[in-house]
C-alpha cells in the first residue's frame, strides 16, 4: 500500500505530477486551481527529481511552453481554470496538430466570461469537442475523487504518449478544493535522455545527431493533399481511442428503469440520488463516464435497450446530454434523454436530482417508454 | 590542365554552407531573410553546434525557416517562440536554443512573450528581423513601420495620430536586466553582413556561457512588400530605416546589470 495522506485535490495533482516523473510544469495563477503551482513551488521538485516548475506570464505563454517541452519529448503539463483554458485554446490546437503528448488540467469554474470562481461543469463541450480551431480531439479524463485526481495524472501521460495526443483532466473547483484520503503513487524516475530517444527519437527535437534526419515539430502543411492525409491520420487515432480507451463505472444499473448519467463531482452527488430514489421504490442506476472523450457510447446503447429514460445530470445548462442523445440515436433507440443541472457555481443536491427525474419522466413513470414523440 | 584536375579539395576556396539544405528558398529575391539564414547556418556549422541546436521558427515569412537549416526545429504559434524556447532551454539546458522572429511576430502579437523571456534572462538567442512590414500576409503595417511609410493598411502612409509611433522594441529589450547582449545590425552590404555575423557569434557565445538572453535585431528589407527593386529597397532602408533604427550595440554586459548605451 502506498503512502496515505489527507489532501486537497489541487495539491494531489502537484504531488502526483512529481511522483510520476513529470519533467515540467508551466502555469499561471487562477482560482480555483492556484494550489497546484503553489504546492509545486513549495515542494521544490527541482531539488528532488529535477522537475522544472515555472510561473509563466500568461496562460498563452504556459501552453506554448508546454508545446516546447512536449516537442522535445518531455513529460510536461499545465493546469488552469475555465477562462485560462480558453486562452490556451490556440496552443492546444497546435499541440494536437503537431501530435504532441502533454497533460492539461482544467479545474472548471462557472462561466461564461469571468463568471464565478465556484465549481461548474460548463466546459464539457470545449473539452470533448476539441476547444480550439480545426478537427481534433483531446483524451478527456474526468476524476470523481481526490484519489482519481492522483491516479489520472500518470494515466493521462500514459495515454498521451501512447497516442501522441494531448490529454486533459477535466475536473472542477469542488474536487480541486476538497480534501479526501488519498493513496499516493510510488515515485517513478523521470525518463533519461536515452529513454526519451528510444520513445520519441523519431520525432522529438532533441538536437540533431549526424545519425538521423532533422526532426521538425510543426502543424503547418501547405500541400492540402498532405494536410488532408494528416487529418485522416488524426481521425484514425481518435477512432482507435474510441475502440480501446473508453472507461466508465456503473452503479445499480442491472435492473434500472432510469439511468442517471453524471461525471466528476456531479456523479458523487448522484450516487446519493440513486439511493434516495431506490428508497422510494424507483429503479434508478448511475452511469459515470470516466473518459468523456472517448465517450462511452456502447454502454449507453446497451443500457438503452432496457432503460425507460436517461437523465444527464451536469453542473451546466446541458452539454453532455447531447452526446447521450447521439449515442441513443445511433443505437436506433427512442429512449428519452433529459437533462438536469444547476449552473453558475451552484451544485445540485441529491434530492433535487430525484425530483427532476420524477418530474421530467412523469410520463414514463406512469406508462413506460413512448414509441413516438 | 583540365577542369577535373582543378576540382580538388585542396583547391577549394568556397563551398556551400553545410548546415544549409538543398531546398529552394521561398524568399523573394532581395529579401534579407536568406542572408541571415546563411549567417546562422555558417555559425552553427563553424561553432560545431548542429547536435545541440533547436531552432524556433515564427509565423510570418520565416515560418518555413525549418526547411532551410539542417537542425531540429519547432514551429511556434504567432509570437510565442520565446515561450517555446523558454521551456526548451529550461528542460534541456545543455542545448543551444534560438528563436527567429519578425517584427509582427515579436513586437506586436508576441510583445508579452519576448519581454518576459528577456526579463527572465532565458539563455536563448533571439534573432529579430525588422523590415517594418508584415511580409507574409501581403504588406500590412507592423509596429515598426516608420512614420509616413505606405503599407496596405496605411495606404496614406503611417499616421502617428491614428496608428501610434513606430516601436523601438530593441531599446525596450535593452532595459531588461535579463538581457546580456542587445545589438542592432543589418545585412544590406557585404561589410554589414560580416559585422552582423560577428554580432550573432558573440550573441551565441553569451548564450552558451549562460549570460542571459542575447538579442540581435537585423534591420531588413522587404522589397516586395515595400514595392521596390532590391537595390531600391537597400537604398530606401539606408535613407529611412537606419536613421530611426541606428545600427550598433545597445547593450553589452553580463546578466543582471541594467545598462543601456542607447
Amino acid at each position: 500500500m502506498g503512502e496515505l495522506k489527507l489532501m486537497k485535490g489541487n495539491e494531489v495533482l502537484a504531488e502526483a505530477a512529481i511522483r510520476c516523473g513529470c519533467d515540467g510544469y508551466f502555469g499561471y495563477p487562477i482560482t480555483p486551481q492556484s494550489e497546484v503551482m503553489e504546492t509545486l513551488m513549495a515542494r521544490q521538485p527541482w531539488n528532488e527529481t529535477g522537475m522544472v516548475v515555472l510561473q509563466a506570464e500568461s496562460e498563452v505563454a504556459s501552453i506554448n511552453m508546454v508545446y516546447g517541452g512536449a516537442g522535445a519529448g518531455k513529460k510536461v503539463m499545465t493546469s488552469s481554470s475555465s477562462p485560462g483554458i480558453s486562452l490556451m485554446a490556440e496552443g492546444i490546437s497546435y499541440i494536437a496538430g503537431s501530435e504532441l503528448p502533454c497533460l492539461i488540467v482544467n479545474v472548471q469554474r462557472g462561466g461564461p466570461g469571468l463568471g464565478t470562481i465556484q465549481p461548474s461543469q460548463a466546459d464539457y463541450f470545449q473539452a470533448v469537442k476539441g476547444g480550439g480551431h480545426g478537427d481534433y480531439k483531446l483524451i478527456v479524463l474526468a476524476p470523481a475523487s481526490v484519489q482519481e485526481m492522483n491516479d489520472f495524472v500518470d494515466l493521462s501521460f500514459e495515454l498521451a504518449f501512447k497516442y501522441r495526443n494531448p490529454a486533459m483532466i477535466l475536473t472542477d473547483g469542488a474536487l480541486g478544493q476538497m480534501m479526501e484520503k488519498v493513496e499516493l503513487a510510488d515515485f517513478k524516475p523521470r525518463w533519461t535522455d536515452e529513454e526519451i530517444e528510444e520513445k520519441s527519437g523519431s520525432w522529438a527535437t532533441t538536437g540533431k545527431p549526424s545519425s538521423r534526419k532533422k526532426n521538425i515539430v510543426t502543424s503547418l502543411e501547405m500541400d492540402s493533399n498532405i494536410m488532408e492525409a494528416n487529418n485522416h491520420r488524426f481521425q484514425e487515432k481518435y477512432k482507435k481511442m474510441e475502440e480501446d480507451e473508453v472507461r466508465y463505472e456503473l452503479f445499480h444499473c442491472d435492473d434500472a428503469d432510469f439511468i442517471i448519467v453524471a461525471y466528476g463531482s456531479s456523479s458523487r452527488i448522484c450516487q446519493k440520488s440513486v439511493e434516495i430514489a431506490r428508497s422510494k421504490g424507483l429503479k434508478v442506476g448511475l452511469l459515470r463516464p470516466i473518459t468523456l472523450f472517448p465517450f462511452p457510447n456502447k454502454i449507453i446503447a446497451e443500457l438503452a435497450r432496457k432503460a425507460k429514460g436517461f437523465l444527464s445530470v451536469e453542473m451546466s445548462s446541458g452539454q453532455m446530454v447531447e452526446d447521450i442523445k447521439l449515442a441513443v440515436y445511433e443505437a436506433g433507440r427512442n429512449t428519452r434523454v433529459n437533462h438536469f443541472g444547476r449552473t453558475g457555481g451552484i451544485i445540485h443536491t441529491p434530492e433535487e436530482v430525484v425530483e427532476a427525474l420524477e418530474d421530467k419522466f412523469s410520463w414514463e413513470l406512469n406508462y413506460g417508454v413512448k414509441r413516438s414523440y | 590542365m583540365e577542369l577535373k584536375d582543378l576540382i580538388k579539395p585542396e583547391n577549394l576556396v568556397y563551398g556551400k554552407t553545410k548546415i544549409l539544405e538543398d531546398e529552394p528558398m521561398h524568399y523573394c529575391p532581395g529579401c534579407s531573410h536568406g542572408v541571415v539564414h546563411k549567417l546562422l547556418a555558417e555559425l552553427i556549422g563553424e561553432m560545431g553546434l548542429q547536435e545541440k541546436t533547436i531552432g524556433i521558427a515564427p509565423v510570418g515569412c520565416a515560418v518555413f525557416a525549418y526547411k532551410y537549416l539542417d537542425i531540429d526545429w519547432q514551429e511556434a504559434a504567432h509570437g510565442r517562440a520565446p515561450a517555446v524556447a523558454t521551456a526548451l532551454i529550461r528542460l534541456k539546458p545543455d542545448n543551444f536554443v534560438f528563436t527567429y522572429q519578425g517584427d509582427g511576430d515579436l513586437a506586436s502579437i508576441g510583445a508579452a512573450e519576448i519581454m518576459h523571456a528577456c526579463n527572465r534572462g532565458e539563455n536563448i538567442l533571439v534573432i529579430f528581423i525588422n523590415n517594418g512590414i508584415y511580409g507574409m500576409t501581403g504588406g500590412q503595417m507592423a509596429p515598426t513601420t516608420i512614420e509616413g511609410m505606405v503599407t496596405s493598411t496605411t495606404p496614406g502612409g503611417r499616421n502617428v495620430d491614428l496608428n501610434g509611433y513606430p516601436m523601438k522594441i530593441t531599446n525596450l529589450i535593452a532595459q531588461l536586466p535579463g538581457t546580456s547582449y542587445v545589438t542592432r545590425q543589418a545585412v544590406h552590404t557585404a561589410s554589414a553582413a560580416r559585422k552582423c555575423k560577428r554580432s550573432i557569434k558573440k550573441a551565441i557565445e553569451n548564450v552558451l556561457d549562460k549570460k542571459g538572453t542575447s538579442f540581435v535585431e537585423v534591420v531588413s528589407t522587404c522589397n516586395s512588400g515595400w514595392k521596390m527593386t532590391p537595390v531600391g529597397a537597400n537604398t530606401w532602408m539606408e535613407d529611412n530605416m537606419i536613421p530611426y533604427y541606428p545600427l550598433g550595440d545597445l547593450k553589452d554586459s553580463v546578466k543582471g546589470e541594467n545598462s543601456s548605451e542607447n
